[in-house]
């Protein structure tokens, strides 16, 4: 098998299981089903990691498979670029992807859309992989679309529950106003550039450094300013930053393993991925970047807020992967796109753990989500709550946990930049880390430790859980955790040396002079020892511990401090649990602007100006002129196409003898 | 040779005339099966068109010239290049999923039905292939009597209002178009339409000959302000009815900007883009939002395709190859997906009897099947790329940002809009709990109506994921068009 075979191997792998099972699913039954799903993207994976291995060796590959349109001198194709950056990817991808392949078998078992469900995550794997391989922005952006056609799909899963349906609508839309900007810097791209193709474009980038357009008379803007930001509009939908962040939380109604694969650990990362692919465009834009770094901020301390005050203990992790996303992005911006890749490594791994975790949990509960109803479960699922501290601890940056030294990374990288915004966004990232100890083991200390409140019956009797203890996941659930867990301990300490310092990505990502944050922090390095033992002197670690302090303190010592926080500073609290009221801002003045408009143009626009003035007007205007002629209207449509016909002919007689 | 675009007008009509011999009551399973045989011969014989077309030329190929009425220099004269050839096909292949569609759906004068949609077929092809200005003209009057009747005769309570709107509108449009045609005879001495393209004309006629024209193919698009016989026209026409009107009537009037108005009015057309854009555009947004608060599903698909018929003629005024190609590749695309809406709503139709989004709900817990091939409809509604949708909206899109940032910018909404009122359609019909025992009841997909449906998905999914033939059937003759009307005719 040649290397190319196998590239194309990689994403028509899961694409034949889905559409397999997809078609004919309930005939081939649930074991079928999974094991040609499961088997699809453990084809993917193991390609993947004999194309990591050749990619190590040097081997890069550009090259189309065919062509999609040609018009003119635009030549639309498919095909794909094999790189560092694409590998790093594939890997991630895959091996998530098949971990919550694995995972579903024990985690849907029971539901009536089993095989349903196995046929869109596979579908799911085909579009990341096609979005990550690709070599031009219009795959990019067809996988784009499509991993948001499956998740739209997935949230809906349950779709008989209202606030299911509501969710995959609010995601798809909320999605399409990214991609509406990211739709205009394609079309810009191909104004300016006269292709799609990567290569080109970006080789041609820095003769654009100048280029303006006008939007309005006297006005000037940077093309590739323009550019960037409207390509960062659609990170920003699918990345699910502020503010088009709303979508995500939401999402949640989906089925837990959906939550680890989409909403954590792949879709959601593929706006990071974009960016650190356009990092030749964005490093020519200053502006761009600290647009991009002020976002990110935004997005990474504010909502690590609302992580705080959520019980549903799946909205928890929701809101850690928001604030997470925004630390990606903030490296992102500060032009550490190595350590942004990394993070979203890291964080792929820890997230799909702990959103699994999350999973076994509400398994053991009945499908009950609220963390106020559980507590003490440290005893009956001890794999769950081992895997889930690995996790917690990843994810507060305690070395040497994996997110230590990628979210540490991203602390020093920003510390030593000087692109706009970055005195904001280094406060932003470094008080988010107090709040990430906090949510993360308010959630840990919420659910497995304290008094077991699920033997309390359930305030509104809905829940009344059959006797017994809850007792630990089986296998197919508990292996998964397993296997997601040691990576989310060791993949820190051992890629941070050749990920950000080494060679790795090679000439994948494009780094300009003046923004070398990452080759800066190279000069400090001296190994990932030395990395963790330097971190511990610094603020950052003890305010990761301060914020596991406090969630010690007030969930577990004295519990009922909590509540009368809520209540001293009720005016804040009601701001965080009603999310900064920007979910009812757009139920106002998204949907019922939109609605109000749509309403006023059918009934005046349409209605009464052009049917009613216009079209009956003239009617009626006809009808009063031809009163006299009354006679000769029989009122049959025939008679007058007849007449006209004849018309037709006698005027062209009376041309003809004249 | 053998004359195949006079076979692909004459088996239909043959076929339909054929058809009406079994009017019988006892007859109609007989009218069915010739029906049913008549266009798939019809189809047939289309086929050597797409065979044999060279794509490397924009000359007309097929070509067939007799004399008809030498007095007058009227000749029959037929041919296609790249902008016409497709609707051929597409409109005989449209002619047997419509004749499929009413199969067993049409119990009432079921011989006269299959004969209008044969006899309009038949002219339609006409329409598409005529190249003398008389014989267009025919054909372009002639196809509003079957289509009046559908309405009129199988459509809903209000039918007679909506025939009558809907034949008066087209009617009055087309009435100055005779006028401009019989004076470009008078300054030519010939009704050949490409002869026409090489007439020069003054500014001022130019732009009196445009106004004719515009009225005509406007109206048929159609565009905004002249699009509210649509909506009542579909609302009130039975299934096949708007199936024919979305997948081919309408693209008469798009057609009709490329073979008259823009070759023949060159230098007004240029001086009117911004006049073009500005109605297109509307129709993108304006019909947008009010596609979003329709509560009556056929209007709502129905204001989805002005909506979407706003990308062709926004294609064709950005001058450039891309918008171009795009514009016919929506066109194209724009008739699989919205006839398949159409058959969509017609089989919950069948079922329910009621086109309001309030009396369903919950339709995927009694009919899986239909609601997963209607989901892959509204996704290509919705633009989503690997479908049918996306290649033109993306063309154009990507045509308009080169011309002008802010049309691009205008143009990208329908992003928001089509998903916004496609999927909540979608939400509101389909997903959530069954909404009533009426919804229970429903059957799902019966073999006939899964193979009409299936077969659309599969060209939906085709042009989404390979274009290429389509575009590259276009590709001579848009660059060819581009040049001419780039010739100043004052």
């Amino acid at each position: 098998m040649t290397m190319q075979e196998l590239y194309l191997l990689v994403p028509l792998a899961p694409l034949a299981a889905s559409v397999a099972v997809g078609l004919w699913g309930p005939r081939l039954g649930r074991s079928v089903s999974h094991w040609l799903c499961i088997l699809g993207v453990a084809a993917s994976f193991v390609a993947s990691i004999v194309i990591a291995r050749d990619v190590y060796a040097g081997h890069v590959f550009n090259g189309d498979v065919y062509t999609w349109v040609a018009s003119g001198a635009v030549k639309l194709s498919v095909g794909f670029l094999i790189d560092p950056l694409t590998t790093t990817m594939l890997l991630v991808v895959t091996f998530v992807s098949l971990m919550v392949h694995v995972y579903t078998v024990g985690y849907m078992a029971d539901d009536p859309g089993y095989t349903r469900f196995f046929s869109y995550i596979s579908l799911f794997t085909f579009s990341m992989l096609m979005l990550v391989m690709s070599n031009n922005f219009m795959q990019l952006f067809f996988g784009w679309e499509a991993v948001g056609l499956v998740s739209y799909l997935l949230i809906g899963f349950w779709y008989e529950r209202p606030t299911a349906i509501y969710a995959s609508l609010k995601a798809f839309i909320a999605n399409r106003f990214g991609d509406f900007g990211f739709i205009i810097g394609l079309g810009l791209i191909l104004a300016w550039f006269g292709t799609l193709d990567y290569a080109p474009v970006f080789a041609r980038a820095g003769s654009l450094a100048g280029a303006t357009l006008t939007p309005w008379p006297g006005g000037h803007w940077s093309v590739l300013t323009a550019i960037c930001i409207c390509l960062f509009v659609g990170a920003m939908g699918k990345s699910a930053q502020v503010p088009l962040h709303v979508w995500l939380p939401d999402s949640m109604e989906g089925p837990t393993p959906i939550s680890a694969l989409i909403h954590a650990a792949t879709m959601v990362t593929a706006g990071i991925f974009m960016v650190a692919r356009m990092s030749p465009l964005f490093e020519l834009s200053e502006t761009a970047l600290a647009f991009v770094t002020v976002i990110g901020a935004t997005t990474a301390l504010f909502m690590a807020f609302l992580g705080v005050v959520q019980n549903d203990i799946k909205r928890v992790v929701a809101y850690s992967t928001l604030s997470q996303l925004g630390y990606m992005t903030v490296a992102l911006g500060v032009s550490a796109y190595s350590a942004a890749i990394f993070h979203l490594m890291t964080h792929a791994f820890f997230k799909a753990l702990l959103f699994l975790t999350a999973g076994s949990v509400i398994i053991a509960m009945h499908h009950e989500q609220d963390m106020r109803r559980m507590g003490g479960l440290r005893r009956y699922m001890p794999i769950t709550y081992v895997t889930t501290v690995v996790g917690a601890l990843a994810l507060s940056g305690i070395p040497p946990f994996a997110g230590f030294y990628s979210k540490d990374a991203i602390i020093e990288a920003v510390a030593k930049s000087h692109v706009g915004g970055q005195a904001y966004a280094y406060f932003a990232v470094v008080a988010g880390v107090f709040f990430t100890g906090l949510y993360t083991f308010r959630m840990l200390f919420m659910t497995f430790h304290g008094p077991e409140r699920f033997r309390e019956a359930a305030p509104h009797g809905e829940h009344a859980h059959a006797a017994g203890d809850p007792h630990e996941s089986p296998w197919v659930v508990t292996v998964p955790l397993i296997l997601l867990a040691i990576p989310s301990i060791y993949s820190g300490w051992a890629y941070v040396q050749p990920l950000l310092f080494g060679t790795w990505f090679g000439n994948s990502i494009d780094v300009r002079a003046g923004h070398a944050v990452v080759a800066g922090l190279a000069t400090e390095w001296h190994g990932p020892l030395e990395f963790a033992l330097h971190a511990v002197a610094t603020p950052t670690f003890w305010l990761a511990l301060a914020g596991i302090a406090t969630a010690a303190y007030l969930y577990l010592v004295n519990r009922s401090l909590p509540a009368k926080i809520a209540a001293r500073f009720s005016g804040l609290y009601t701001l965080l649990v009603n999310k900064y009221y920007l979910d009812a801002f757009n139920d106002w003045f998204v949907a019922g602007g939109s609605r109000w408009l749509g309403n006023f143009a059918s009934r005046y626009g349409d209605r009464t100006i052009i049917d009613g003035w216009a079209v009956n007007g003239s009617a009626w205007l006809v009808g009063v002129a031809s009163k006299a002629f009354r006679r000769l209207q029989s009122g049959y449509v025939y008679h007058y196409a007849f007449v006209m016909i004849v018309g037709v002919f006698g005027l062209l007689y009376w041309w003809g003898v004249r | 040779m053998t004359p195949y675009l006079s076979l692909s007008i004459w088996v239909p009509i043959a076929a339909g005339i054929a058809v009406l011999g079994f009017r019988r009551e006892q007859d109609a399973t007989f009218a069915r099966w010739i029906a049913l045989a008549g266009a798939i011969a019809g189809f047939l014989v289309t086929i050597p068109l797409w065979v044999g077309f060279d794509t490397k030329t924009s000359a007309m190929q097929f070509v067939e010239y007799a004399s008809w009425i030498p007095r007058f220099d009227i000749h029959y004269y037929l041919g296609v290049d790249g902008f016409s050839m497709l609707f051929i096909l597409l409109n005989s292949l449209m002619t047997i999923i419509v004749v499929w569609a009413g199969w067993e759906v049409i119990q009432t004068r079921v011989a006269q039905y299959m004969a209008s949609f044969l006899v309009m077929s038949g002219i339609m092809n006409g329409v598409f292939c005529a190249l003398d200005g008389v014989l267009f003209y025919v054909f372009f009057e002639a196809m509003l009597i079957p289509m009046y009747l559908i309405i009129g005769v199988w459509g809903g309570p209000n039918r007679i209002y909506a025939a009558l709107k809907f034949f008066l509108y087209t009617l009055l449009g087309s009435i100055l178009m005779l006028v401009a045609l019989i004076y470009l005879y008078s300054v030519s001495q010939t009704f050949e339409i490409l002869e026409w393209y090489r007439v020069p004309l003054s500014f001022g006629v130019q732009i009196l000959l445009w106004i004719a024209f515009f009225l005509g193919f406007a109206i048929k698009v159609p565009m905004w302000p002249v699009h509210t016989w649509l909506p009542d026209a579909h609302v009130e026409a039975p299934t096949g009815g708007s199936v024919v009107l979305a997948a081919i009537m309408l693209k008469i009037g798009g057609y009709g900007f490329v073979r008259f108005i823009m070759p023949i009015a060159p230098d007004a057309s240029r001086s009117l883009t911004g006049f073009m854009i500005a109605l297109s555009l509307i129709a993108i947004i304006y019909i947008g939002f009010v596609a979003i608060i329709q509560a009556d599903m056929k209007k709502l698909i129905a204001y989805s395709s002005v909506s979407h018929m706003g990308f062709v003629t926004l294609g064709f005024f950005v001058w450039s190859q891309l918008g171009v190609e795009g514009a016919m590749v929506q066109m194209i695309s724009h008739a699989f997906i919205a006839a398949a809406l159409f058959l969509c709503i017609g089989v919950m139709y069948d079922r329910l009897h009621s086109r309001l989004i309030a009396d369903y709900g919950g339709v995927v817990n009694s009919m899986p099947r239909f609601a997963a091939l209607m989901m892959l409809f509204a996704m290509a509604n919705v633009g989503l790329p690997g479908t049918s949708g996306f290649v033109g909206e993306f063309l154009v899109i990507l045509a308009s940002v080169k011309a002008n940032f802010w049309i691009g910018f205008g143009a990208a909404v329908s992003l928001i809009l089509g998903a916004a009122y496609t999927l909540w359609l979608y939400k509101r019909v389909i997903f959530g709990a069954v909404a009533n025992a009426r919804v229970a009841a429903m059957k799902d997909l019966s073999r006939r109506e899964f193979w009409m449906l299936t077969v659309l998905a599969v060209m939906v999914l085709w042009i989404g994921i390979w274009p290429r033939p389509i575009v590259d059937v276009v590709h001579v003759t848009a660059a060819d068009f581009l040049v001419t009307v780039s010739h100043s005719k004052l």
